[in-house]
């Protein structure tokens, strides 16, 4: 078994509202640690309220070669924005 | 893995491929981790961005070496900061090498097994708190006139470190120009300390761009591909213009006799550095490079139940929550 400590994303919520936010990576030997070492690296200078952290492997990622597929659909479907309708200006915003 | 990838052959990758991938790389497309990339891309990019990381952490030890020794409590929780933060660089940096399929350990491996080089500028000794000074102004300094411009690095993982670093750097230059200036404004001992740390560094400083791009073997694809963006030359004249001026501000000798403003060129000429003692340095006949190893490698060496431990216990602790559910 290897001896070297997993992989962890991490991930902060800055001051702001927002949503978390992936920052990084970095190598810890389990969640508890991942979550210290995520303090220490990456919100030195108060980059976050809050901290997620994922082991690296535990995320499934879409691939480039995907792309197609995935994302193509979407271009066909011009209605989906609201500039498709022409709405009379007489009605007001909408 | 990645020795399997020094032995892979470049040759036959598809033309097209590089064709498509060049065409990326010259629209500024920025290239991520899952994206194709030739064999020789990848290649010089764990080379390059290893060899940074390693800088980082083996920066720490010259400055290390002095925060037992910093004249105020306030310089020293200043100077562990500055040193806390190059932890960090290293680790940003190795997570952007192992987005190319190399992991941490084998890095350092290769680093401890002098396979791996670190700047050459970290294997000149600190000898007294002017070199401190020093360092973070002009090391520290130069440091960040080239990785401003490898922001614009064409690997989407290099260019965030780059940024992110970016953020916390000009806080390094900015102490240790403060520490110097607060030497070369003080007593006529303290000056003389001040002026002979930028003797001895400013050469050493310049260098670390590398050698002329004519001279410097993989600059033009690198250019190429951007992973480099401006040349070494560039960036090396980019810090003199810099620099020169904040030397003069401190009332202190240029280091260089040959430092002159052109007016023709709109630059500082300067005298070349003696390159024959930058490519000693790297073959390992610099001052402390037998030391600078030894350190790591004990560092690493004598850690090693500690990072043992932690991981039993995490193993443990899943393998008790996993049973538990
Ligand atoms: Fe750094
Ligand atoms: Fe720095």
């Amino acid at each position: 078994m290897s001896k070297e400590w997993p992989l962890w994303e991490v991930f902060i919520r800055g001051q702001h509202g927002l949503s978390h936010r992936h920052v990084g990576s970095l190598h810890a030997p389990d969640a508890e640690m991942a979550i210290k070492n995520a303090r220490d690296v990456y919100t030195r200078r108060n980059e976050g309220v809050s901290i997620w952290v994922v082991e690296a492997q535990h995320i499934a990622a879409s691939s480039p070669e995907e792309k197609g597929p995935l994302y193509e659909p979407s271009n066909s479907k011009v209605y989906r924005h609201p500039t498709f309708f022409d709405i009379p200006e007489e009605v007001g915003h909408m | 893995m990645y020795a399997q990838m020094i032995t892979a052959e470049a040759s036959d990758e598809d033309p097209k491929l590089l064709e498509e991938f060049q065409a990326r790389i010259d629209r500024d497309e920025k290239i991520e981790p899952k994206d194709w990339m030739p064999m020789a891309y990848r290649k010089t990019l764990i080379r390059q961005i290893g060899q940074h990381a390693h800088s980082e952490v083996v920066g720490q030890l010259p400055e290390g070496n002095w925060i037992t020794r910093a004249p105020t409590l306030e310089r020293k929780a200043i100077l562990l900061a500055k040193v806390q933060d190059e932890a960090g660089h290293g680790l940003y940096l190795y997570s952007a090498a192992e987005t190319l399929g190399v992991s941490r350990d084998e890095l350092v491996e290769l680093l401890h097994e002098g396979k791996m080089k670190y700047s050459s500028i970290f294997n000149y000794p600190t000898l007294n708190w002017a070199d401190i000074g020093a360092v973070g102004w002009l090391v520290d300094g130069a440091a960040i006139v080239n990785q401003v411009a490898l922001q614009r690095t064409s690997y989407g993982p290099y260019s965030r470190a780059m940024i992110r670093i970016c953020k916390e750097e000009s806080f390094h230059a900015r102490q240790g120009y403060h520490a110097i200036m607060q030497m070369a404004f003080g007593t006529p001992a303290q000056k003389a300390m001040a002026q002979d740390a930028v003797n001895r560094l400013w050469f050493p400083a310049i260098m670390m761009f590398g050698p002329s791009d004519s001279e410097s073997v993989h600059s033009e694809q690198s250019m190429t591909w951007k992973i480099k963006v401006r040349s070494n030359d560039d960036l090396r004249q980019q810090f003199v213009d810099q620099t020169v001026p904040q030397i003069e501000y401190l009332g202190l000798d240029l280091p260089d006799p040959g430092i002159k403003w052109n007016e023709e060129r709109g630059h500082y000429d300067y005298s070349d550095p003696d390159w024959s003692e930058f490519f000693n340095v790297i073959k390992g006949k610099g001052p402390c490079n037998v030391d600078r190893l030894n350190d790591r490698t004990n560092a690493w060496e004598d850690g090693a139940w500690v990072r043992d431990g932690l991981l039993a216990h995490g193993r443990k602790k899943a393998a008790a929550r996993t049973a538990a559910e």
